[in-house]
């Protein structure tokens, strides 16, 4: 063994982080297949497959018609059948013709058969808003796949994590929902290491440290926390910021253990309140650790109506403004 | 014998590439004023196009899905509709639209992020449909609901891509508009590509109009990019509809919708979003300019009968201050019913 290891080290984004990892985990297993819309000569609408076609040739990176209940029923009887089915939909938002298959098959394979078959199909999808896109192209609509049973759900938030997360998912032996926060396909650059590696699956990050609130989110709305945590640290408000990264299932030992210590949380999402994540949040402390506890729990999140068109999704997303004012309350409380 | 019960292989057609008629061919019923109307629609919708691809390009309107190539198909199919009848349309109907009578600016608003333009205030126009196909149940499903009302003189016109022949949702409403007869006409805007993917990688079905066949009504393939004969088609589907007994009646098939695949070309990009050079060549683009459907209607009009207009109505459907819509595009003739009777007036 070499004394000085060698990392080759990639400037990434986050979409390029996920092509990076496609390409690893396909380069490591020949089970690994890619199947969806415009995934093939296109590179995905995002540029999320780019090359991927070149490199492996159109029986493992496959456009498939126009059909989201074909392309996850088909991946789930490929990943019964025993391969790594990876199929795209090319937004969230078009996830409700497979919808059947996601919630009445692939959750239920392994407890309907005794284990016999599983379904080790990782399900990616560009969410969230922000983008100036037509209906449809922005909503967040985690919570969906978080309430049922059988279903893992991950949204990284950092390039390095998007490579990492996406590689055990794909190496996980049960479907995961791969939700990929499309606001920030580009936003920002991160060293990712060449050679492949794992994030574990149900692992929260603390993104900073603080003693005076706690802040949990995930995806597109880590960024604008951590804007918003340091605004207050100005004055001298002193915010922790976990990001879940995965959502099912939720790292409830880092929430309980960071709230135990401040008394004190705000939720961020940018999907609706109502029935949103940050009412199980909050649920879960009052159970785990509600005689800590210091003051309300603020949410701050989308509205409870149809997400807008462009002009108005400025004053829907949660931005640092509606964060800072929430975190001051809770402090003030 | 009817232009809608022929082999799904034989494409309709009226004018050739260079706007002359074919031959044996039967020019639809219009006066001339119809025909300079319908021209100046295509080119209003081309020009229209170009203007707000280039809005997006000065960031200035959001992404914008353009329909330039595929005017034949939009205004000569929305010109066949009377003024009691309905369209259902998906996100690029832009051109279709405006001759049922929604102003451009409201397209242009709705495109900007401005659900208001969207409102469709005395139209008998269904929202934008962005999830593919699923406006087609909601047009089986209307159609089926004026029918049950006793409704017989509204027939619905539903607009969707080759690749929404993929989807579930086109399965379930053209089996639903089979089994309960509906005065449904679906209309398959077949521009060879849904984004990426080419019209082979959605079925190996020969031709998408057969597949009307399997739900028990007729499918007739039309040259897209001919507006007459996309008027002719669009029109005896629409009559057939709204009088199946004048239909050629075998027993225990649906007489009433009918599928129509308008076979055309998109000449630009998916939507302003799309960089059409990753997945196609230039030379296909030029092989389909060869039929752009501005210039083939522009050589035919100095050729026309010269039939004068039966009357003094506006040519293009609009919402007045009386919220009726003065007339559609009346064809001399025409057994139809309902013209000049009911009003536009939205009722649901
Ligand atoms: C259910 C659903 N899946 C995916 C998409 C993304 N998408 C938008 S347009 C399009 C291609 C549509 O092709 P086609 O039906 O041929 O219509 P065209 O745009 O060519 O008119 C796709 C995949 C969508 N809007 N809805
Ligand atoms: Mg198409």
């Amino acid at each position: 063994m070499s004394t000085e290891q060698q990392v080759e080290i990639q400037n990434l984004t986050l979409v390029q982080a996920v092509r990076d990892g496609l390409r690893g985990e396909m380069q490591r297993d020949e089970d690994v297949v890619v199947l969806g819309e415009d995934v093939g000569q296109n590179g995905g609408v995002f540029r999320a497959t780019e090359g991927l076609y070149e490199e492996f040739g159109d029986d493992r990176v496959i456009d498939t018609p126009l059909a989201e209940a074909g392309i996850v029923g088909t991946a789930v009887g490929m990943a019964a059948y025993g391969m790594r089915p990876v199929p795209e939909i090319q937004f969230s938002g078009f996830m409700y013709p497979g919808f059947d298959q996601i919630v009445s098959h692939a959750a239920r394979f392994r407890t309907r058969s005794r284990g016999r078959f599983t379904v080790p199909m990782v399900l990616r999808a560009p969410y969230g808003g922000g983008i100036r896109a037509p209906e449809h192209h922005s909503e967040s609509k985690e919570a969906f796949y978080t309430h049922e049973a059988g279903l893992q759900v991950v949204v990284p938030s950092t390039p390095y994590d998007a490579k990492g997360l996406l590689a055990a998912s794909i190496r996980d032996p049960d479907p995961v929902v791969f939700l990929e926060p499309k606001l920030i396909y580009r936003a920002f650059r991160e060293e990712v290491p060449d050679d492949d590696y794992t994030v574990d699956l149900g692992e929260a990050a603390v993104r900073r440290e603080g003693e005076d609130v706690s802040l949990f989110t995930w995806g597109a709305m880590t960024r604008p926390s951590l804007d918003a945590a340091e605004a207050v640290a100005e004055e001298g408000i002193d915010v922790e910021v976990v990001d879940l990264r995965t959502l099912s299932p939720m790292d409830v030992e880092t929430i309980v253990e960071s709230f135990k210590r401040t008394g004190r949380a705000v939720v961020v999402h940018e999907a609706p309140k109502t029935g949103g994540l940050a009412g199980e949040i909050t649920a879960t402390i009052q159970e785990e650790a509600l005689y800590h506890q210091e003051a309300p729990i603020a949410r701050v999140t989308g509205f409870d109506v149809p997400y807008p068109l462009y002009a108005l999704e400025d004053y829907y997303m949660p931005e640092h403004a509606r964060i800072e004012d929430a975190i001051r309350d809770t402090h003030d409380a | 014998m009817s232009t809608l019960q022929r082999d799904p292989r034989d494409r309709v057609q009226v004018l050739d590439d260079d706007g002359r008629v074919v031959d044996g061919a039967e020019v639809p019923d219009l006066d001339d004023d119809d025909l300079v109307e319908m021209y100046r629609s295509m080119r209003l919708a081309r020009h229209f196009d170009e203007r707000a691809v280039s809005l997006q390009r000065q960031g200035r309107m959001g992404t914008y899905p353009p329909l330039s190539g595929q005017e034949g198909a939009q205004i000569g199919s929305a010109a066949a509709l009377g003024e009691s009848d309905w369209m259902v349309p998906s996100y690029r109907e832009h051109g279709a639209a405006y001759v049922r009578g929604l102003e451009l600016h409201e397209t242009l608003r709705y495109w900007m992020g401005d659900e208001r333009g969207n409102s469709l205030e005395d139209l008998r126009i269904f929202p934008v449909a962005v999830p593919i196909a699923s406006q087609i149940p909601h047009a089986t499903g209307a159609a089926w609901a004026a029918d049950l009302r006793g409704n017989d003189d509204e027939a619905f016109v539903c607009y969707f891509g080759d690749g929404a022949t993929s989807e579930g949702d086109f399965h379930e409403g053209l089996n639903f508009a089979g089994v309960f007869d509906t005065p449904t006409v679906f209309f398959c805007n077949n521009n060879q590509w849904a984004i990426s993917v080419p019209r082979e990688r959605q079925t190996a079905s020969e031709t998408l109009s057969q597949k009307a066949h399997a739900y028990g009504f007729e499918g007739v393939q039309v040259d897209g990019m001919d507006p007459l004969a996309v008027y002719k088609v669009t029109r005896e589907a629409l009559q057939k509809a709204k009088n199946p007994a004048a239909a050629d009646e075998a027993s225990g098939r649906a007489t009433r919708p009918t599928l129509i695949e308008a076979v055309q070309y998109r000449f630009g990009a998916h939507t302003t979003a799309d960089d059409p050079s990753v997945y196609r060549d230039e030379e296909e683009v030029e092989r389909w300019k060869a039929k752009d459907p501005i210039p083939r209607l522009e050589n035919y009009l100095p050729s026309t009968p010269r039939r004068r207009s039966s009357g003094p109505s506006p040519r293009r459907c609009s919402s007045t201050s009386t919220g009726t819509c003065p007339g559609g595009w009346p064809s001399s003739g025409s057994t139809s019913s309902g013209f000049g009777t009911a009003t536009a007036t939205r009722s649901y």
